[in-house]
């Protein structure tokens, strides 16, 4: 995370979809993705009128799609199991290319990539018009417990810190002649974690110190409000609103 | 709390003096006793610095200041209030420490927001808490950085903003944990006249005897968890014997008798 706050998925811009308040946007893609996954699997159609909803925000975000197809690319590892579902599920079997595939496979693969795709998709997309910080504000506006924020706030402010740690102590090590060969290093590795662990925790008790000595007592004071107008909401509820329309044709036209 | 209230409005008039610890004991859980009868009087508007070896009880003593460690004998009052638990808010704003590493002290996503918290903690929203963070950065020369996370900044620069963090509390004592430390000679020197600059009382722990004589007339000595000697900066820096006695040293080729303080 050498870009800190810029993280490498935000994309600067000042779109409609950019100037949106975060909480809107986090709520719009979360019922973006309900929808997607209440879409039935045999209603091809709805899948990409799906598809052309979420270009159609990409477009207005100014988002390319050599961007956003590149970040797809993190599902991958995800979608393996379903790529092997057709081999191993049982049932009526087909013969595609001369491979006997099973058919309900076939289709719980389908049914697990498409939405996948679509939901990675519209996360990609709600992360690059977003900053982190953002993100934050909108997840507190949307009533997440305070706790969590606070430990996702705290992660963004001491990952590079603590990553700096990390990479002096690999420069001290390797300084020293240490080189990473095999399972023997593996204890010397194991003790720098357990080092860095210590060292972080410490960090923790300076930092609630230091919180404490400015009134922390238990609750962050809120300093920016997000706050959002009624036709902020209905542009943002535009995506899942019209999404949800092409789920009901896939429903009711067979 | 009609008085004190009045004592941090105009600091530099009132007779009660910002700090007065009184018989100061204390002893951490495992029995290592790190305090044995610390006695200091601070008056408003003064410039002290706290010097003492390692091990001597600094931090110890300043961590007594705004309640954080309480329980020994002996006891602290700020402005007249004393530090007890039902007091803590209120001597929390009235005790600003910046501590030594500013990683520590700037936990906030942004400068701006970093600066807000404490006034924000005691209530203060909106118009009022902008302001009172624009004057803060401004005292520090950081105002062009308010919306920059703090990691982005340089070392000094961050020292910088630990400083406002603590004057957005409009405290009436500032407590400085080894302001100089990691601190190149031009930053060491903008934060000194940033020093100078603000009209507060300042208690700076520091090893470094040349920063205390230009930044503060008055020095104590804590050694052995007992103020050991108080006095006039340049005094006691000439006191050879006193100065080997408490393992306090000058850097190579520096004279307190030859230097001109700056007013």
């Amino acid at each position: 995370m050498g870009a800190g706050h810029a993280h490498r998925l935000y994309r600067e811009g000042s779109s409609p979809v950019h100037r949106l308040p975060p909480h809107c946007k986090i709520a719009a893609t979360f019922l973006f993705v309900l929808v997607v996954v209440s879409t039935p699997r045999e209603a091809f159609a709805a899948f990409a009128g799906h598809a052309v909803l979420l270009g159609t925000v990409a477009v207005l975000a100014r988002v390319p799609a050599g961007f956003l197809l590149k970040r797809l690319l993190i599902e991958v590892p995800f979608v393996g199991f379903a790529v092997l579902l057709p081999f191993v599920a049982r049932g009526e079997q087909i013969e595609v290319l001369g491979l006997s595939l099973s058919v309900s496979g076939l289709w719980g693969a389908w049914n697990i990539l498409v939405k996948g795709t679509l939901g990675v998709a519209a996360s990609v997309l709600l992360a690059s018009t977003t900053e982190l910080r953002e993100l934050l504000l909108g997840l507190q506006r949307l009533r997440m417990p305070p706790t969590l924020v606070q430990i996702a706030s705290f992660m963004i402010r001491y990952m590079d810190v603590v990553s700096g740690e990390m990479r002096r102590m690999r420069i001290a090590r390797e300084s020293r002649g240490f080189e990473t060969r095999g399972i023997r290093q593996w204890s010397v590795l194991a003790k720098s974690a357990g080092a860095l662990f210590i060292r972080s925790y410490e960090r923790g008790e300076r930092v609630h110190l230091a919180m404490v000595s400015r009134g922390y007592a238990g609750t962050m004071p809120v300093i920016d409000a997000a706050v959002a107008s009624r036709a902020q909401w209905a542009r943002a509820c535009a995506l899942p609103a019209a999404a949800l329309g092409v789920c009901l044709m896939g429903w009711l036209v067979p | 709390m009609v008085g004190p209230v009045n004592a941090s409005s105009s600091p530099s008039a009132s007779p009660v003096p910002s700090l007065e610890v009184t018989g100061l004991a204390y002893a951490y859980p495992d029995g290592h006793q790190a305090l044995f009868g610390v006695d200091l009087t601070v008056g408003a508007g003064e410039r002290v610095a706290l010097l003492g070896p390692n091990g001597a009880g600094k931090t110890t003593l300043v961590l007594h200041l705004n309640g954080i460690l309480t329980g020994g004998l002996g006891g602290v009052r700020v402005g007249g209030l004393p530090v007890e638990k039902k007091n803590l808010a209120e001597i929390r704003r009235r005790v600003g420490i910046v501590f030594q590493d500013p990683d520590d002290q700037l936990f906030m996503p942004t400068v701006r927001e970093d600066v807000a918290f404490g006034p924000a903690a005691s209530g203060l929203r909106g118009p009022e808490l902008e302001a009172r963070v624009r004057r803060a950065l401004e005292q520090v020369g950081m105002e062009e950085f308010a919306d920059r996370p703090p990691h982005h900044l340089s070392f000094g620069q961050r020292r910088r903003v630990a400083v406002a963090t603590v004057l957005a509390m409009e405290p009436q004592i500032l407590v400085l944990d080894e302001p100089s430390s990691n601190l190149d000679p031009a930053s060491r020197r903008e934060l000194a006249d940033i020093l100078r600059s603000l009209d507060v009382t300042v208690l700076m722990v520091t090893h470094d005897l040349p920063y205390a004589l230009e930044l503060c007339p008055r020095s104590v000595v804590l050694s052995g968890g007992v103020i050991a000697a108080d006095g006039p900066t340049r005094d006691l820096l000439c006191d050879e014997e006193l100065m080997r006695r408490h393992r306090l040293e000058l850097p190579f080729g520096f004279d307190p008798r030859t230097v001109t303080v700056p007013a």
